[in-house]
């Protein structure tokens, strides 16, 4: 069977730069696959690729569907939704519009509503917040609204641009369990993108490793975690 | 008394007219960020097309009707064929393609329908002064149906799931498209939006300043200092901007410079707003925690 996100020879860029020279990388169905490399290795770039916010060359396949080259509303409605860099919060907003909008794309209203009640099962704080401008959130919380508005798309797979930015230790812990219901209950494949390594190696079940722009290191994030020479060149801890 | 009274009432029934164009300017300026100077233009065509229909015989509300629907594809079309192509083009290229569109608009109009001042009805009767002598028929028929236009366009905005769309477009183009919100179209429909407002203010104005190819031009004008008082990014204040400009504008024609200077009032309350607040009365303040 196909992976749920396939990517084969995935170059991207700014302008005249060049970032991405290459990548062959996997999401499977129902799995976590991780992308971990320092700062400027290419990790928020490659997630814009896979949705269509830059110009891309090589193939991504979606379920076997190629989806490089189209307009990023058109990936997100074939089930990419995309938590991103900077969370995306639409700050005028309120939480319910915020909320709203991430389930713009279904028709069903009685199916969305449930949804809500799903998500308010996660995160039980956005009832509270639900008529409160979304700028007015806390970092957590505005993280929290966005995987939220990600989950509304009803998502075949989900993009994370480093959910544990900007947070509180304690808060990042709480995001993350709550990740893992998700992926449980949701039947969603994952694309992590995190600096904190051990975190995002816990989590994931595949990992790959950039570094400028290539991948020089993959395969199964249990082994990368054993990893010694891995963990001290790469990962720093 | 009476006729303060009634040079207010009269200034609310054309501030609602300034009010209708302010929010069409404001509809554009908050997806684009620039002003589009072809609206006044863009609506007397449509009143135009108005006048042509009623000429043929339709009866008025179905050639209002008409005219707001051909209105609002225009203003689509105006934007897929013509702005589109430059939407990532510097400021400059816009400012061009706006002072471009005002004149083959303003021009076609003339070249069209003739440059000779028409007269247009009013659906309103327009003999005698009602409660009193202290509003016409078609002063408080045409604030009405202003209110009415202001109204629905506020529900739509607030309570349509459309509407959130366009909002959200205008806000953030960016994660709109990563909730797959078709931005350039909402875009599109916020020109066939401004153009439909911008008809049915021409067709309110028509009856009391006449319809020639220039008829907006002053409006305008006013239309933008009441979007600049209340605030270019504030809808509602827009709305209000317009109302006090046409009130403002009223009394100090008939008690302090005249008529003949009263265009002289929107200049200075330009200058004013841009002097002392630029972000106008109303303008958006955005709560943000980082």
């Amino acid at each position: 069977m196909a992976a749920l996100l396939e990517a084969e020879g995935l170059t991207a860029g700014y302008g005249q730069t060049a970032v991405l020279h290459g990548l062959d990388f996997a999401v499977e169905e129902r799995g976590v696959t991780a992308l971990l490399g320092a700062n400027g290795a290419g990790k928020t770039t490659t997630l814009r690729a896979v949705c269509g916010m830059i110009r891309t060359g090589g193939a991504v396949r979606l379920a076997g569907e190629r989806i490089d080259g189209r307009a990023t509303e058109e990936i997100a409605r074939r089930g990419v939704a995309h938590v991103p860099d900077g969370r995306g919060t639409f700050m005028e907003l309120t939480v319910e519009e915020n909320m709203r909008l991430g389930a713009y794309t279904r028709p069903n209203r009685a199916e969305v509503d449930a949804d809500f009640e799903r998500v308010f099962g996660y995160f039980p704080r956005l009832r509270q917040r639900f008529r409160q401008q979304a700028g007015t959130l806390s970092g957590g919380e505005q993280q929290m609204l966005a995987i939220s508005r990600a989950l509304l798309l009803r998502p075949r797979l989900l993009l994370l641009d480093e959910p544990s930015f900007g947070l509180a230790p304690l808060v990042v812990q709480e995001i993350f369990a709550i990740m893992r219901r998700i992926r449980e209950e949701q039947g969603v494949g994952i694309l992590l993108v995190e600096q904190n390594a051990s975190l995002a190696l816990d989590f994931a079940d595949q990992a790959y490793l950039l570094e400028t722009g290539r991948i020089v290191v993959s395969g199964p994030a249990a082994d990368i975690r054993r990893d010694e020479s891995v963990r001290r060149s790469y990962l720093g801890y | 008394m009476d006729g303060l009274a009634h040079q207010f009432i009269a200034g609310i029934a054309t501030g609602g007219i300034y009010a209708s164009v302010a929010l069409a300017l404001v509809m554009i300026y908050q997806a684009t960020h620039h002003v589009n100077f072809a609206q006044g233009e863009m609506a007397t065509f449509s009143t135009f097309i108005a006048l042509t229909l009623i000429q043929a015989g339709l009866p008025y509300w179905v050639a209002f009707v008409l005219t707001v629907v051909v209105s609002f594809a225009l203003g689509v079309a105006i934007e897929r064929v013509l702005m589109r192509p430059v939407q990532h083009a510097p400021v400059l290229t816009h400012v061009g393609v706006f002072i471009g569109l005002l004149l083959i608009v303003g021009n076609l109009t003339g070249w069209v329908f003739g440059y000779t001042t028409k007269v247009f009805p009013s659906p309103f009767e327009s003999e005698g002064l009602l409660f009193g002598g202290l509003v016409s028929g078609h002063e408080l028929g045409s604030t009405v149906v202003t209110l009415a236009v202001l109204l629905l366009v506020y529900l739509f905005f607030r309570h349509t799931t459309l509407g959130l769309a366009m909002r959200a477009a205008a806000y953030n183009p960016a994660s709109s498209r990563l909730v797959g919100i078709r931005v350039g179209w909402m875009l599109a429909l916020g020109w066939g939006l401004a153009a439909a407002v911008g008809a049915v203010a021409g067709m309110m104005v028509a009856p009391v300043v006449f319809l020639d190819p220039t008829m907006m031009l002053g409006i305008l004008l006013y239309a933008f200092a009441g979007a600049l008082l209340g605030g270019i990014d504030n809808p509602m204040g827009a709305v209000v901007g317009g109302f006090a400009v046409g009130v403002l504008e009223n009394l100090a024609g008939a008690y302090v410079v005249g008529t003949e200077l009263k265009l002289t009032v929107a200049l200075a309350i330009i200058i004013g707003v841009l002097v002392v607040r630029p972000s106008g009365l109303f303008g958006r303040v955005v709560l943000s925690r980082v």
